[in-house]
Formats: structure tokens, C-alpha cells, sequence
């Protein structure tokens, strides 16, 4: 038999509109604060004032006597109960795994931690009773910045520790072998560019809060929860808290956006858990968006300092990265790891021949910070693609020529950077062609030259960013050898009913990025059916009993194929039964266009998979030997990562009086390998560039001297409204990726990716003449003005 | 306790509620408007936004007891009777003008309100109406989009793109 993998006509490459959306544009979705139980009861939680403070006492009689609560409790009061956080990625054998209970025992090291829990028959008057709690808090020193934390006799985050250091994890290509030494690169070198970056803190800001909702019946416990992770969360609930796995079913119903910022195991979800088993009732916990911006966990909050080294013709001899990440007062599920995430790719699409990476992970009296959109690829990125801008400058060669000088040829993949992974695919001068082209680039390199000699306050900038990342996390064994504790496999099943309408069970679980949609095109190529004769389930771990998720570009890198894989087995099980219903040899048979059918015999007699499944359903002649099912599974472990690639330019005008800086035109050319819905691949690059943007001209969450978040609304933190940005202009290339079957490349993360660099490059460009040579993030007016003024202060030229 | 009494989505409801309700509590908690979802606390999201007798309001910043007597339009009650979408939430649909779809109620009806001050938006003007109701997924680019097709679909009173018809495919601007 011969399996047609792709229909002429198919569903695959389709701008289908998605199948979610008949729910969400109607308000008939499941979000979990939706969700009510009878009994239910509405939990309310206390958040420390203190970024830092031992816990003197806590008094809960007048709340426990205020009217509708039924429960108040403390950290002691469910110690037995409650279990700890864990922590999934120590990434060294030393690094320092902190106590995490989810509800403070005696110890507060950010503010918002939890401290007391006030349960009521209703949100209003569990609220209400919160103010009647009284806590006693003895002050201790907050540490908030990590060069301090790491300074001898700096106060301790954690005293059992007896340091701020988390760990130190380094990469070094002459060490491992796989290049060379940068020491002797910078003492052989030309050129030597230093920088220090600053990846300011960021805050996911998903716009649907979280919520939780956990059932408890008999010796089973069921939980809602607005997640991306509900496989990860059932397994540590089950280890963190020492209830069977089997008893635990996890939902992730509809969920509102996360971008990493529900890729995580949180206190509050550990709370209700606790709770109800504490009370044997129904709870649920919704937060309010103040809580999330300050007790969710934060992105990014990184110093970098870099180092290029070059010839003077441009060709790069080493790089070498230096890193400061602050952790927080307590580890996220794979906090450590994020800087490692990135820790491969400082090289990026150049030939560094020598290459050394090295980060400390700092505890700080903050917020937890982890997985944000990208995790350690965008700053990797930013500091690369910003460097290479300044070597550029250094060099005064064009940014992009500097880059055609240092990038792989796509005549030399598969590629093994010093780094140590193996690039499997990519064009890189494509991806720019097509850029450049649609960018306008040399025209407005024209306006920007007449607009410098006349002294236009309003100048041009135009940013480059070449990127490439690696996704569809991940191998197995590379996750092994970096000491995650889980695989990064993916599972797919695919069950056809005896209509011929067909189930698929992902464990992928999506909060925005239309698998419903996709994963429907790819089964209805895959098995001869109707996009609409496909129903993708996913997200509870009853039906959904095997999954690891989705984060890190990963669903379709990985997922996708496992899908596949699983949709070959139904037609290799189907394929005896079209035979025997066709009177046929198995092996004259193949199935293409949807249906089997004798080779070489076109017009001929034809079986379709809803025919073989109704004959299974019967099983009244089958063949002997043959199971009563098509049922089939698959699980798929990639043998490597995924590199999507792509070429972002950005121009800005800049005016030099105000500060304000106007994106005038985005072009964003990236190869993300075959795609299967161009609509929703459309959507991710917008998103993921707006998203970039941000980081660069808008968001940044900050603390005053007393460690107390100054930006926990949307008020202060200033994520873009449709006014503050741009149309942009997307195209793709595509170069095949041969490790794949699938050929998709992962596409989630690309956008925020490539555009922080892009922006911020814009920005120094139209500067530059000025004297200026970074200014740092987000480039609000007030920062970019002040950046002007300081440079005309040391002398720089011009205006 | 305060007496109130509003028409919701075509349906008269009576109840009573403490005055400091907010609308958008009382819809999710007591009618079980749950459509109508709570994006923040700062009426900054806009994900709550309602029509209160026809004009757009976030209804986290409207007190229950201010819409007695109200006649209230939810996402619920956008669509025909037989269920036909309205003009502007086939257009979301069609230009992918949601992702996680949790901005959506609160985009749509504010874009309903906006059609409706401004039949014929320019880009600009869509997007300063659209300036109170936030969204993380899509960049905003495709509700644009959507709206300026509900706004041509509204003005020549057929349906909006037919699937497919209108590649998104390739280069956009």
C-alpha cells in the first residue's frame, strides 16, 4: 500500500476560520470563573503588604465572625494540607531550591506573597472579611537589586540558603569542545564591542485573570483551572502534594491568553486544592487583576553584558555573554532554566567560532519571574541582533551588510554552531531579500540621510533584526542533559466513531492558538474526512489522559506530528478492512484522495475511512485477525529542536524634542517552516510583534525602594492599546525542515522574538549622529529625551 | 437592599441588590450573564464592555442600581433570535479578530457602538474608538480589519467575506 500524504485539494495550507470562535464571539465559553458548583464557596486570600518581613502573628477572629464566611486560615493552619511549590529545572547539581509554601508559614520575600485565606458563600463577603484580618510583620531588609544580592554580608532572601546565588550555569565552546576560546578571540581581536543591556521586567498580562475551581468528591478531586499546563499541573499536584495522581483530574477549560504567564504551578491553585479538602466543599478562586500583575510571575529582568569580538572587515570572532537573572523570592516550575532557554542561542544565524555563556540566577525580594513569551530567546536575541547594530557602528559598515558578512550560507546546513546545536534548515539572504524588498530599505536609508543633513527634529531609524530561535520544545534527551525533570514528547489519538466522524485527543493544550482549527485540517487531509467531521478535545486529563502542553512553539512542532503519526496508524489499521470490503490484496491497495482503492485503476470501486468504520462498528466480516477498532495513538519525541528563522525591519521616527518615538513601518519576513492555516500563522506574528513592541517602547514593571510593585494595574503598566500601534506587513519564505515530517517550524514566539531588536535598533539609529549608542528599555519619550540630552552633554554632535 | 428592574437581552429581570453592585457583577453572578466576562479592576480592559439603552459602557464602572429601568445588550443578545450572528461578530470571525477570544465580548460590543456613531470608520478612527477595550493576542491589526468589514457589510446589508475568498495569505498591508 501506498499512503498519498497530501490531497491536491487539501485542507492543509487553508485559510480556514477557526471553529473556536463560534463560542467566543457569543459569550457562550467556558472560562473557569464561569464555572459554579452547588455549595461552592468563594475564596478570597490575603497578599503581604512587606516585600520582605517575618510574620509576628496573625489574628483571625473578627473575620472569622463576619458574616458568610465559613473559613479563615493561615500557613500553619493547613501546613499538613497545603505541600510546597516545586521547582522542575535545577539546572545545575547546586542550585539553591528554596522552601516554597504556597501560603506563607512565617516568612513573607515579595509582596503580594499569600498569608491568610478568608473562605465565604460569596466573593463580596470573603473580600470584605479580608480587611479584618490583623498580621503582625517585622520588617527585614529587601533586596532588590542582584548586583547588591551578590555583594559579601548583602541581606538574605532566603537565611537557610546562606546566599542570594541560585546558581551558575555556564556554556563554553572551548570547554565543550565545540569552538573556541573567547579569551584568546579578544586577545587576537581587531574589533572588541562592549555592552551591557538591561532586559527590563515584564508582566505577561494575559487578559483573562486566573481562576480556579476544585471539586472534591469522595476520595476524587476534580480541578478547573485557567492554565496552559494541566497535565504538568496534575502530576504536581500529585507529587507536591502527596495525593495520588489517579484521583486527580485536571481541566483546563477555555483559556484566556498566557503566554508563558500560565505556564506554571501556582501557590493559589495549591491554596484551593488545600482548601477544599480542608472543607470538603467546592471552592473557587478568581483573581483580581491587581493580584495578577503582582503576584502571577513576571518575564525577563535580566543584566546582560556582552561582548563581540571582529576583524575589521566584519567578521565576527567571538562572542561571549554574561548574565545576571533575577529569579525572585521564590523558583517558578522552571524559573532557572529560562536564561538556559536562551543560553544557546547568543550566537543566533552568525558563525561565531567562539562562544562562552554564563549566567547567575539571583534571589531578590520580588516577584517570581518565568516563562514569558519567547523565554530567554527574545533577550538572547535583543542582545545579539543590538550588539551586532553597534559593531556595525563601530566598523561603520551597514547593519545588514555586516550580517550578510557573518550569517550561515544556506548552501551549509545542516550547521553546528559553536554553541552546540545543530541548525537543520534556513535561508537567511531569502528571508532578507524579501525584507528588504518589501521594507523599502534603500529609499529610506535616502530619507534618512536628507533628513540628518537638513536637521529634521523628527528623524529616521531603521532597525534591523536577523533572528533565528529554536522551538518545538523539545528532545528528550537534550531536556535530560540540561536536568529538566520532565521529557518533551507529545501525544496525539485519534478515534473514529462509527458515522464516520472522527475524535482527535491532543495533549497540547491551547489557550488562543486555534488547535481546535488546525488540527482538524491536518486529520481531514490525513484520513479522508470533512474539516467538519473532526471535534479536537484536549485539556482534561480524563480524556486527555497523556500530554506535556503547550509552550515553547511547540504544539504543532511536536504535537502535530505525534497527530499525524497517530492518523497513519488508523489508516494502516483500515487498510485490511477496505481490502476485504474491496475483495481485494492489502497490497494492491492505496488510499489517496481520501479513500482506498485499487492502484492503477482509476474509476474503480473505492472504500472511504467512514465506510471501514462502519464495517469495524459492525464487525459482522471482518477478516480474521482483525481488531474491532481504528482507534489509534501515537506519541512523538523530536529528535531535535525546530528553527524558525525570519529577517524583521523596523523604521521609526523619532522627535528629537519630545522624545516620541512612532513605529512608521514594520515589515516581518519569517520562515516557519509548512504552514497549515496562514490565517492563524498571521495572527501569531501580529500578536507576537506587538507583544515585541511592547518591550521595547511600553511595558515595564517596576518597584520602589521598598520593594513595592509601582506598576500593578493597567494604569501604570502601559501594555499598547490599538492606538499606540501600527499596521504591519507580514510574507513569509520557506525552506523545508528535513528532520520534521510535518515540515512546520513553530511559530508562537517568533514575533515577540525578532521585534524587540528590530524596534530598539530603529530607535539608536535615528540617534546616532547624536552620539547616542543605546537607549534603554522601554524607549519612552522621557527616557529617549533624556538619552538625547545626556549625549549633548558628553559631546556628542548635532543638534 | 435596593429593587431594581432592567431589561436584559430582551428578557425583564427584578431583583434586588446591595446598592454598591456593580452591573457587571450583577449580570455574571446574578442573572448568569456569564458572556460578559471581568478583565481588571481599573476599568482600564474594556473586556466588560455592555450597550446600556444602545450605548457602550464598561460595566464594571456602572453601579447595578444605575441601570434600573435600563434596557442592557449583552454579547449574549448581539445575535438574531434564530440565531444569526450579528454583522459584526461574523466579521471577527472572519478576519480572525480574536485569538483567545477573552477581549471579544468587550471588543465587539464597543465596536458595535462605534459602527453606530461612525458608520464608515478610517483606521485611525477605529482605532482611537477602540483605545478602552485591551487586547494581548492580536496585535489589534485584524479587528481593524473586521471592523472596517462589519462597517461595509452593515452599509450594504449582505454578509460579510465569504470563507475563503479573501486570502489573508502572503502580503498584507
Amino acid at each position: 500500500m501506498t499512503v498519498t500524504e497530501q490531497r491536491p485539494s487539501g485542507e492543509v495550507g487553508r485559510d480556514r476560520r477557526r471553529k473556536e470562535d463560534a463560542r467566543l464571539i457569543t459569550g457562550r465559553t467556558s472560562w473557569t470563573d464561569n464555572l459554579s458548583l452547588p455549595g461552592m464557596l468563594h475564596l478570597a486570600i490575603l497578599r503581604s503588604p512587606m516585600a520582605h518581613a517575618r510574620i509576628t502573628g496573625i489574628d483571625v477572629t473578627a473575620a472569622r465572625g463576619a458574616p458568610g464566611v465559613v473559613d479563615v486560615f493561615t500557613g500553619p493552619d493547613i501546613a499538613d494540607l497545603q505541600g510546597a511549590m516545586p521547582c522542575i529545572w535545577p539546572v545545575t547539581e547546586d542550585t539553591v531550591l528554596p522552601v516554597y509554601p504556597p501560603l506563607a508559614l512565617d516568612e513573607v520575600r515579595h509582596a503580594g506573597e499569600p498569608v491568610a485565606v478568608v473562605a465565604a458563600r460569596d466573593r463580596a463577603s470573603a473580600l470584605d472579611a479580608l480587611e479584618l484580618i490583623e498580621v503582625g510583620y517585622e520588617p527585614l531588609p529587601v533586596v532588590l537589586d542582584m548586583e547588591a544580592a551578590l555583594a559579601d554580608g548583602a541581606p538574605l532572601v532566603h537565611e537557610a540558603a546562606g546566599t542570594n546565588r541560585c546558581y551558575t550555569w555556564i556554556l563554553d565552546s572551548a570547554q565543550a569542545g565545540t569552538g573556541g576560546d573567547v579569551a584568546r578571540a579578544e586577545a587576537e581581536a581587531e574589533v572588541v564591542v562592549r555592552r551591557r543591556f538591561i532586559q527590563q521586567r515584564l508582566i505577561p498580562a494575559f487578559m483573562e485573570p486566573r481562576s480556579t475551581v476544585v471539586d472534591p468528591t469522595g476520595d476524587q478531586i476534580t480541578m478547573w483551572s485557567s492554565t496552559q499546563v494541566p497535565h504538568v499541573l496534575r502530576i504536581l499536584l500529585s507529587l507536591g502534594t502527596g495525593m495520588p495522581e489517579h484521583k486527580i483530574r485536571v481541566i483546563a477549560p477555555d483559556v484566556g491568553g498566557g503566554f508563558g504567564g500560565k505556564l506554571e504551578v501556582t501557590p493559589e491553585e495549591f491554596i484551593a486544592f488545600a482548601a477544599a479538602r480542608r472543607l470538603h466543599k467546592p471552592v473557587k478562586f478568581t483573581e483580581s487583576r491587581s493580584e495578577a500583575m503582582l503576584s502571577a510571575h513576571h518575564g525577563r529582568d535580566q543584566v546582560q553584558d556582552i561582548t563581540v569580538t571582529a576583524r575589521r572587515d566584519g567578521t565576527v570572532t567571538g562572542m561571549s555573554a554574561k548574565l545576571l537573572a533575577n529569579m525572585g523570592g521564590y523558583l517558578g516550575i522552571i524559573a532557572p532554566g529560562i536564561p538556559i532557554l536562551g543560553a544557546f542561542m547568543y550566537g543566533g544565524i552568525y558563525k561565531f567560532p567562539a562562544y562562552r555563556f554564563e549566567c547567575t540566577g539571583v534571589f531578590t525580594t520580588t516577584t517570581k519571574t518565568d516563562a514569558y513569551r519567547g523565554a530567554g530567546r527574545p533577550e538572547a536575541t535583543f542582545a545579539l541582533e543590538r550588539i551586532m547594530d553597534e559593531l556595525a557602528a563601530e566598523l561603520d559598515m551597514d547593519p545588514l551588510e555586516l550580517r550578510r558578512r557573518n550569517w550561515i550560507d544556506s548552501s551549509e546546513f545542516p550547521f553546528t554552531t559553536a554553541a552546540g546545536l545543530t541548525y537543520d534548515s534556513g535561508d537567511y539572504a531569502a528571508a532578507t531579500a524579501r525584507a528588504t524588498e518589501l521594507f523599502g530599505y534603500d529609499a529610506l536609508r535616502q530619507e534618512q540621510a536628507a533628513r540628518r543633513a537638513s536637521g529634521d527634529p523628527v528623524q529616521l531609524g531603521i532597525g534591523v533584526s536577523t533572528y533565528t530561535e529554536m522551538c518545538g520544545l523539545a528532545p528528550s534527551r537534550v531536556l535530560g542533559q540540561l536536568r529538566y525533570a520532565a521529557g518533551g514528547w507529545e501525544s496525539a489519538a485519534v478515534r473514529v466513531l462509527p458515522t464516520g466522524k472522527v475524535e482527535v485527543v491532543t495533549g497540547t493544550s491551547p489557550h488562543g492558538q486555534g488547535h481546535e482549527t488546525a488540527w482538524s485540517q491536518i486529520v481531514a487531509d490525513q484520513l479522508g474526512v470533512g474539516f467538519d467531521d473532526v471535534e479536537v478535545l484536549h485539556g482534561d486529563t480524563r480524556t486527555s489522559h497523556k500530554g506535556l502542553d503547550t509552550y515553547g512553539s511547540r504544539s504543532l512542532a511536536v504535537g502535530g506530528i505525534a497527530l499525524v503519526n497517530a492518523c497513519q496508524r488508523v489508516v494502516e489499521k483500515a487498510l485490511p478492512v477496505a481490502a476485504h470490503l474491496l475483495e481485494a490484496d492489502p497490497a494492491d491497495l492505496e488510499f489517496a484522495e481520501g479513500a482506498f482503492r485499487v492502484k492503477g485503476a482509476p474509476g474503480a470501486a473505492t472504500k472511504t475511512m467512514a465506510d471501514c468504520a462502519f464495517a469495524v462498528f459492525q464487525s459482522h466480516d471482518l477478516p480474521d485477525g482483525v481488531e474491532s477498532t481504528l482507534d489509534a495513538d501515537a506519541t512523538y519525541d523530536p529528535e531535535n529542536f525546530s528553527y524558525p528563522h525570519g529577517t524583521h525591519l523596523c523604521a521609526v521616527e523619532v522627535d528629537t524634542e519630545t522624545g516620541m518615538v512612532k513605529v512608521r513601518s514594520y515589515v516581518a519576513v519569517d520562515d516557519v517552516g509548512r504552514v497549515i492555516n496562514p490565517l492563524i500563522v498571521e495572527g501569531q506574528v501580529h500578536g507576537g510583534v506587538a507583544q515585541g513592541i511592547a518591550q521595547a517602547l511600553f511595558e515595564e514593571a517596576r518597584y520602589d525602594e521598598d520593594g513595592n510593585l509601582t506598576t500593578g494595574t493597567f494604569v501604570e503598566y502601559t501594555i499598547p492599546s490599538s492606538a499606540d500601534l501600527p499596521d504591519i506587513v507580514t510574507d513569509r519564505t520557506e525552506t523545508p525542515a528535513p528532520g520534521h515530517p510535518l515540515g512546520a517550524k513553530g511559530v508562537g514566539e517568533a514575533g515577540t522574538i525578532a521585534s524587540t531588536p528590530a524596534v530598539v535598533n530603529a530607535v539608536v539609529d535615528a540617534l546616532r549622529p547624536m552620539g547616542v549608542t543605546d537607549v534603554r528599555m522601554p524607549c519612552t519619550p522621557e527616557r529617549v529625551w533624556s538619552t538625547i540630552v545626556a549625549a549633548r552633554a558628553a559631546g556628542g554632535e548635532g543638534r | 437592599m435596593t429593587r431594581i428592574s432592567m431589561t436584559v437581552d430582551g428578557v425583564r429581570y427584578d431583583d434586588d441588590v446591595e446598592p454598591r453592585t456593580l452591573l457587571v457583577q450583577h449580570l455574571r453572578d446574578r442573572l448568569g450573564k456569564v458572556g460578559t466576562v471581568v478583565g481588571c479592576d481599573t476599568s482600564n480592559c474594556g473586556s466588560c464592555t455592555v450597550l446600556l439603552s444602545g450605548t457602550s459602557v464598561k460595566s464594571c464602572s456602572v453601579l447595578a442600581v444605575q441601570a434600573d429601568g435600563a434596557d442592557v445588550t449583552t454579547i449574549e443578545g448581539l445575535a438574531g433570535a434564530d440565531g444569526e450572528l450579528h454583522p459584526v461578530q461574523t466579521a471577527f470571525h472572519e478576519q480572525h479578530g480574536l485569538q483567545c477570544g477573552f477581549c471579544t465580548p468587550g471588543m465587539i460590543m464597543a465596536s458595535v457602538d462605534l459602527l453606530t456613531e461612525n458608520p464608515d470608520p478610517t483606521d485611525e478612527e477605529i482605532r482611537e474608538g477602540l483605545e478602552g477595550n485591551l487586547c494581548r493576542c492580536t496585535g489589534y491589526q485584524n479587528i481593524v480589519r473586521a471592523v472596517h468589514a462589519a462597517a461595509e457589510s452593515m452599509r450594504t446589508s449582505v454578509p460579510s467575506t465569504p470563507e475563503g475568498a479573501e486570502a489573508a495569505e502572503g502580503v498584507t498591508t
